[in-house]
């Protein structure tokens, strides 16, 4: 008895004769002798789907789990509704693949119609396309949309994530173009440093907004720094911020681009989650990726359709505009069902919870002696405080306490706070931090 | 228009929602204004109950493979565990943060060591990286490693991509992304590498060779060991795509066959869902040679280096493709390409006897091509009306119109996971499609009948783009 390949020995035997072939070995027939494999791979044998799962398992229970995280630094705990991983599970969903046959995958087709028009919602944006790989690698597409002939280097903010700034640079290394970085001051992008760099290559500016380290970052001024030199501008959001903060439109941004995971996707180790793309109707067909379109069908109904593939791999290989094909689409689902069922009202609920107990826990631990903000700005749910102990020090003692503290970063620590701490949770919290800094 | 067709937000009902999270425990924080959106985004408000409704609607109007037949060639639609499933939602999985200190995140290490050993063991390579997202991105970064290894040589000059022309569209997209010149190989009659032309494309600036193996007409490279020498020996390195890995799993090894770059797709071969077009993974394997090139994680204090995206790459897609050779093991998963490859012939050969032509007349690997171009000059039915066709049937089209090199291409992949039964079924139904070519063309011309639309307006779409409500 196999696993999933259902074929009995009679079968195989029956099939097999149905082919003319005497033995399973004459399928490969084709493969050089010399390359085919003698002996059976160095890997343990099958387990039944009870050791299977219970291996799985042993391995699940060597992670610690954290009763409290206040880590994010972008990857965020948010409190997942169980009716969007409910929904989200559905086989069919799960199971399918692309939607190239449209007329079966409407369902599909219309959840990334309306995904889609989620994100232009949120982000004021006249289009988006069906989702990237993540946040990071949405940044570095949106890159490689504003560069044109003359205009071909990308300035990134100090400010934005490391792993964005890494694989903007990564990608710019494929091209073969440049990416330059604009420093930062006081844990913000330096507007007058900015407005030095504006030389007549820069294609684009990305910024990250609330920034990793937290900050709000001044965005309608770096902004139309940027588009008074012709600079295309790429704004980085958080999207659960953007519940509260200006859209993309209000910033004048020309793509806003970031990473879906608050939206109901688990932290999961870093992934899956899906990157987003939305861009100004002038761009919109420089997006990369898949994008769903509205049509009618031959009697006239809607119908929903992979549409603008003639920017794609498939369609125009060497002189595609991305090589993206399978992308993060369950993902992207998932987010439209959070966006769905929380609504307005849901999503800006989750996002003041998150700032006001944000500020809470900050008033709170910049009580302690010793600790302080390092940034003067305005913050969201993310901040850096300087601790009078080394930060592992502030670390072990919560881990002690089943709560994952913030990120320890050059000597402080990056805080964030999720709508999931209660104020109780927070006051402890601080408590504990309080114990370790008088030690 | 039936009710159920609304968009979410044309059932909204501004007030109506449900109490998700608890009332604010702290005074609200007053952003300063310039920081204030001026208006709330516009997002549907919907009862509990409807949201429910209105995506199971959406779940039956797709079609997975839990359905049925899903034969899309190169896609590799095979069945996809529960078991899967059920490891990756374990907490202790789920919960874990990237940035976590090392020794709370042991169980995701674990994971991430014992599934690139057990890559590197099927695919005979030394090294692997988890970190690309897909298997575009795989190749994307395998390109990278290329040009990383030429230019660490001295050898920037190299700039040129050997791509057969039966290759996947993403291949000469990635090599393009990555900065190589890509310079196309034609296929001989017989479908493989045409070994003469590809001579005459080497030379010193030779960056290397990406090949799909067993190739997208589902034939096996025969003269893999001559193409990599020869491309070896004009200093440049061989790339396996391994969207066709299911066809050679634990029988042949890519890097036994002279390749130096690798990717696999955990979404294909490993089992793990396609989710509607992703999320996958494209773990890359390399030889020893490359793996100072392999990608790190800046958030984790890495300078330099290159990196796909953030953090570790898509872990819960790891995850399920460990449950997967874990239940299988090592005959099973060697069984996983004779059944494969089994399948894949018996239907050709069904649908061979029955009056359809293969496009190369020859034992195929895990997937064949059928042309459909002398059904079509006879009866004027094409490869789209009989894929179309198919759907009234209740099963899922194969991949259409690919490779580029064959006309009125239908490519078959059924994988490893269909019963005989179902085979013969899909077969019967395919010598019912094409008595059909003969008696009502017609109708196919305007099928699916039975969809829940018919055949969209493609140019429509693109010409007046509606790209959101």
């Amino acid at each position: 008895m196999s696993h999933y390949h259902p074929h009995t020995q009679a079968d195989t035997a029956a099939m097999l004769a149905t082919l003319g072939l005497a033995t399973p070995d004459d399928l490969f027939a084709d493969i050089p002798q010399s390359v085919r494999l003698r002996a059976p791979l160095s890997l343990p044998q099958g387990l039944s789907q009870m050791d299977t799962l219970a291996a799985m398992e042993a391995l699940a229970e060597q992670n610690t789990r954290y009763r409290l995280t206040l880590r994010g630094a972008g990857c965020y705990d948010h409190f997942i509704p169980p009716l969007v991983s409910q929904l989200a599970g559905k086989e069919e969903f799960v199971t399918a693949y692309t939607p190239y046959q449209a007329e079966l995958s409407q369902g599909i087709l219309q959840a990334i119609f309306e995904y889609q028009s989620l994100i232009c919602a949120l982000t004021g944006m006249d289009a988006s396309n069906a989702g990237v790989y993540d946040g990071a690698s949405a940044a570095a597409e949106a890159a490689v949309m504003c560069r044109e002939r003359g205009r071909t280097v990308t300035l990134v903010s100090a400010c934005a994530h490391p792993d964005t700034l890494a694989v903007v640079r990564t990608y710019a290394y494929g091209t073969g173009h440049e990416v330059r970085v604009v420093p930062a001051a006081d844990g913000h992008t330096d507007l007058a440093a900015l407005q030095a760099m504006l030389t007549p290559d820069i294609a684009s500016l990305y910024i990250q907004q609330p920034n990793y380290f937290g900050q709000l970052e001044d965005v309608p001024a770096l902004f139309a720094a940027a588009k008074a030199a012709g600079v295309k501008c790429i704004l980085g959001a958080n999207p659960m911020t953007l519940a509260m903060l200006p859209s993309g439109a209000e910033v004048g941004a020309d793509i806003v681009c970031g990473d879906v995971q608050p939206f109901g996707i688990p932290m999961a180790f870093g992934g899956p989650s899906a990157g987003f793309m939305a861009a100004t109707a002038a761009m919109q067909r420089k997006l990369p990726g898949r994008i769903a379109g509205q049509t009618t069908d031959a009697q006239g109904r809607r119908a929903f359709v992979l549409t603008l593939q003639a920017r794609e791999q498939h369609i125009r290989r060497e002189k595609a505009t991305s090589n993206i094909c399978t992308n993060q689409a369950h993902c992207a689902l998932t987010a439209g069902i959070y966006l769905t069922y929380l609504g307005t009202r849901g999503l800006t609920a989750v996002a003041e919870r998150c700032l006001a107990h944000a500020h809470a826990f900050a008033e709170l631990l910049t009580a302690i002696p010793g600790v302080r903000l390092r940034h003067r700005g305005v913050f969201f749910h993310e901040f850096v405080t300087e601790l009078p102990v080394p930060a592992q020090a502030v670390e072990a003692a919560l881990e002690a306490q089943g709560v994952l503290s913030g990120l320890p970063l050059d000597g402080g620590m990056l805080w964030c706070v999720t709508e999931k701490a209660s104020l109780a949770q927070l006051t402890r919290v601080a408590e504990i931090v309080r114990e370790v800094c008088a030690q | 228009m039936n009710n159920d067709l609304l968009l979410s937000m044309e059932k909204s009902i501004p007030g109506r929602g449900s109490q998700v999270i608890p009332a604010l425990e702290a005074p609200a924080y007053p952003l300063p204004e310039t920081f204030c959106r001026k208006a709330p985004p516009m997002l549907p408000e919907l009862a509990e109950t409807d949201v429910d409704r209105h995506y199971t609607a959406l779940a039956q109007r797709a079609y997975g493979v839990n359905c049925g037949f899903y034969p899309l060639g190169s896609c590799t639609m095979k069945y996809n565990p529960a078991v899967n499933e059920a490891a990756a939602r374990q907490p202790g999985f789920m919960g874990a943060h990237p940035l976590a200190p090392a020794h709370a995140v042991q169980g995701c290490h674990a994971v991430i060591t014992e599934l690139s050993a057990a890559l590197c063991e099927i695919a005979g390579m030394d090294a692997f990286t988890l970190q690309p997202a897909a298997g575009a991105q795989g190749e994307f970064f395998g390109m990278l490693c290329v040009k990383r290894y030429h230019e660490a040589r001295g050898e920037s000059h190299r700039v040129r991509m050997l791509v057969p022309d039966s290759a996947h569209g993403t291949n000469p997209a990635s090599a393009a992304i990555a900065g190589f010149t890509v310079v196309n190989v034609p296929s001989r009659a017989d479908g493989l590498v045409d070994t003469d032309a590809l001579r005459g494309l080497l030379d010193e600036n030779t960056a290397g060779m990406m090949m799909t193996n067993p190739n997208t007409l589902g034939l096996f490279e025969k003269d893999i060991l001559d193409i990599s020498r020869m491309v070896h020996q004009a200093g440049g390195l061989m790339y396996y795509d391994g969207a066709n890995l299911n066809a050679i799993l634990g029988q042949a090894r890519p890097g036994d066959m002279g390749f130096d770059v690798t990717h696999f797709n955990l979404h294909k071969t490993f089992s793990t869902p396609h989710g509607g077009g992703g999320p996958g993974s494209g773990p890359v394997g390399v030889k020893r040679a490359l793996v100072p090139y392999l990608p790190t994680v800046a958030s984790l204090g890495a300078k330099d280096g290159l990196q796909l995206k953030a953090f570790h790459g898509n872990f819960g897609i790891m995850v399920r493709a460990l449950a997967y050779i874990k239940a299988l093991g090592r005959d099973a998963l060697s069984d996983v390409a004779t059944h494969a490859v089994l399948n894949a012939n018996y239907l050709m050969h069904r649908l061979t006897n029955a009056g359809y032509t293969p496009a190369i007349a020859t034992r195929c690997m895990h997937e064949f091509v059928l042309t459909l171009e002398g059904i079509k000059a006879e009866t004027g039915v094409s490869a789209l009306d009989v894929a179309k066709s198919m759907i009234d049937y209740g099963m899922h089209p194969p991949t259409m119109y690919f490779p580029l090199i064959v006309h009125e291409a239908l490519m078959f992949e059924p994988t490893e996971t269909e019963t005989r039964e179902t085979l013969d079924h899909v077969a019967d139904v395919m010598i019912a499609i094409l008595a059909q070519t003969r008696t009502d063309p017609a109708a196919m011309h305007t099928a699916p009948h039975t969809a829940v639309i018919g055949r969209p307006d493609d140019v429509k779409a693109a010409r007046t783009p509606v790209l959101h409500w």
